[in-house]
């Protein structure tokens, strides 16, 4: 058949078109996959270094308080952002959805500006930023008579100037990460605001219903997928939270590791220790943490989509 | 609700928003004012130092010092690490990208469905399972501290993949393809010149995506690279923090210079930047 050469030359293109992201794929993706189980099972002195110990790296890291203690930050992180950042962001995203509202264009900009900083700087910023003594919110703080106050209520000194690195970490990296994200998920839930049918809303109007009748019952179903998702993606980003305790805190996991989180424990093992074993182990260890809350958003979205 | 009450809702509303306004603003003041000011300021004053000149303050002790006791120290070699890095990297991954997807969408062939299958899959596998894998293999490749071993492993992004195959599905319609060919374009052209203007608003999205991406990545570099003169700002900036800990000038002045040209960057692009953002969301 005449076709026959146009199709195997598309097959051949189709190839050729293929193979630069396979190759890069197979090497960088795949095979370092498929390693990451067998080296989770060794120990390693640095890289080329492997020693079989079976689940022994298992075996140590559940019976290591410094991991619990790593896994609870992460948690502490991760919940401390999920219930402080997504409610605020939701509200700032029905705040800025009417089209009515002046400036909503700026004010969209303005939140959503921290983003554009990247964690990395941001985590230098706020290091600056939270210092003891000369940072920015420490004489805030003190200009605003608030450490006065806080003395005060609590009759503890130390609020006079707070050591927020030090002392408070978990509230901390909470707020920076609060200042860094809010205007990004309020981008999300914009997005959905939009898919709110307008002639419900009408509808539920005429049926008299008031803000929190409308809220209830039409805009928080048709702004639910967005949310599941966003919570998801919040989650699966907070329990990896690696760069902004890792500067704060210039590498270490804080007086007592109260700032330690799972990646840093990883770190710590494999890249100061030189342990890429022990390192593959608790990799694994967080890729199953992710993929059970992966699934059971899967399983809420079907559960919804069931439901509608 | 009367309409008195509804304008006072209205202020209520708008003062909320510029008080918030003014708490994400104010970092931004602070670090610009910071990286001005001499090392003895920062005890006298949040802001501007106190002084003679105008409006009781010391217009005169802020000075651009600090930025040129940075570039003493060749923090230039950083920022054109990070351009090129970030560029290179985005550039190729697009490309890459966007051929794979544009197969993966509107080829035939054996073996297609298996290799969309794993590259779906490979979504949820956490890039932070791969460190200590993906640096054993830069070291039995020879690649630790060179900027192959930092690109190859971040120019595929199967997310790519994924974003491109969605928007070819979306905007490229199968006659439009079969109409080119018979007109006699090549694959090649089918590919440059039909699929690839179709698929811009993905195309702008993704390099922008990619390009700060890897400009604000820092575990990698930090992982791959050790010479000093190869690292880009990400991780130039928090060795500096490590050895001028209390040089506040110095850190926020370098935060500046880091920060300026993404900014910059944003401000040009920012539609096709949010509507990135929001590309990997379902619609609808």
């Amino acid at each position: 058949m005449s076709t026959g050469g146009v199709d195997s030359r598309r097959v051949v293109f189709s190839w050729v078109m293929l193979a630069p992201f396979l190759v890069l794929f197979l090497v960088f993706v795949v095979y370092p996959l498929i390693q990451s189980a067998f080296l989770a099972a060794n120990q390693t002195f640095g890289p080329g270094t492997r020693t079989f110990v079976g689940t022994k790296n298992f075996e140590l890291l559940i019976s290591d308080p410094v991991f619990w203690k790593a896994i609870r930050n992460t948690f502490i992180y991760a919940l401390g952002s999920l219930f402080v950042q997504l409610p605020i962001a939701f509200l700032l995203a029905l705040a800025l959805n009417s089209p009515k509202l002046r400036g909503r264009g700026i004010y969209r900009l303005i939140f959503f500006s921290p983003q554009l900083m990247g964690l990395v700087f941001v985590s230098i910023l706020g290091a600056l930023a939270f210092e003891k003594r000369a940072g920015l919110i420490n004489q805030a703080l003190d200009a605003a008579g608030i450490n006065d106050l806080l003395v005060w209520v609590t009759g503890n000194d130390a609020w006079l100037e707070p050591d927020w690195l030090q002392q408070h970490v978990m509230a901390t990296l909470i707020l920076i990460s609060l200042w860094l994200y809010v205007g990004f998920n309020m981008i999300y839930f914009l997005a959905a605001l939009q898919s709110v049918d307008k002639s419900l809303l009408e509808a539920a109007e005429i049926d008299g219903a008031g803000p929190w009748g409308k809220l209830r019952h039409v805009i928080f179903p048709s702004v639910k997928p967005v949310a599941t998702f966003v919570i998801l993606l919040s989650m699966i980003g907070s329990l990896q939270l690696f760069e902004l305790p890792y500067i704060l805190l210039e590498s270490s996991g804080g007086p007592d590791n109260k700032g330690l989180t799972i990646v840093m424990y990883l770190y710590q093992n494999g890249f100061d220790l030189g342990d890429l074993g022990f390192a593959s182990a608790i990799g694994w260890v967080l890729a199953l943490i992710l993929i059970g809350l992966a699934l059971v958003q899967v399983k809420l979205t079907r559960a919804q989509e069931v439901n509608a | 609700m009367s309409a008195g009450q509804r304008k006072i809702n209205k202020w209520i509303l708008h003062a909320i928003l510029v008080l918030l306004a003014i708490v994400t603003l104010v970092p931004y003041v602070w670090l610009i004012i910071a990286s001005l000011k001499g090392q003895d300021d920062f005890f006298s004053a949040i802001f501007l130092p106190p002084g003679d000149g105008a409006f009781g303050i010391g217009w005169d002790k802020l000075s651009l010092d600090n930025y040129r006791a940075l570039f003493d120290l060749g923090f230039e070699v950083n920022l054109i690490n990070s351009v090129f890095y970030s560029a290179t990297t985005a550039l190729f991954a697009t490309l890459i990208c966007a051929a794979t997807g544009f197969v993966l969408a509107k080829h035939q062939f054996r073996g297609r469905n298996l290799i969309t299958l794993v590259v779906l899959g490979a979504l949820i596998v956490p890039p932070t399972l791969l460190l200590a894998p993906g640096y054993e293999l830069l070291y039995d490749l020879n690649l630790l501290d060179t900027s192959w071993g930092l690109l190859l492993p971040l120019i595929a992004p199967a997310f790519g993949v994924f974003l491109f195959r969605q928007a070819v599905i979306q905007s490229v319609p199968d006659e439009l393809l079969e109409a080119a060919r018979i007109d006699g374009c090549s694959e090649w052209s089918v590919f440059f010149i039909v699929v690839l203007p179709l698929v811009r608003p993905m195309i702008g999205a993704f390099m922008l995506i990619t390009f700060l991406g890897m400009w604000n990545n820092f575990i990698s570099p930090q992982i791959v690279l050790q010479t000093a003169d190869k690292q880009p700002l990400s991780v130039a900036i928090a060795q500096l923090r490590g050895v001028y800990k209390t040089d506040y000038g110095l850190l926020t002045a370098a935060t500046v210079v880091s920060v300026l040209p993404v900014a910059a960057l944003f401000l040009f692009l920012q539609k096709q930047f949010i509507s990135g953002l929001t590309s990997g969301a379902v619609k609808g």
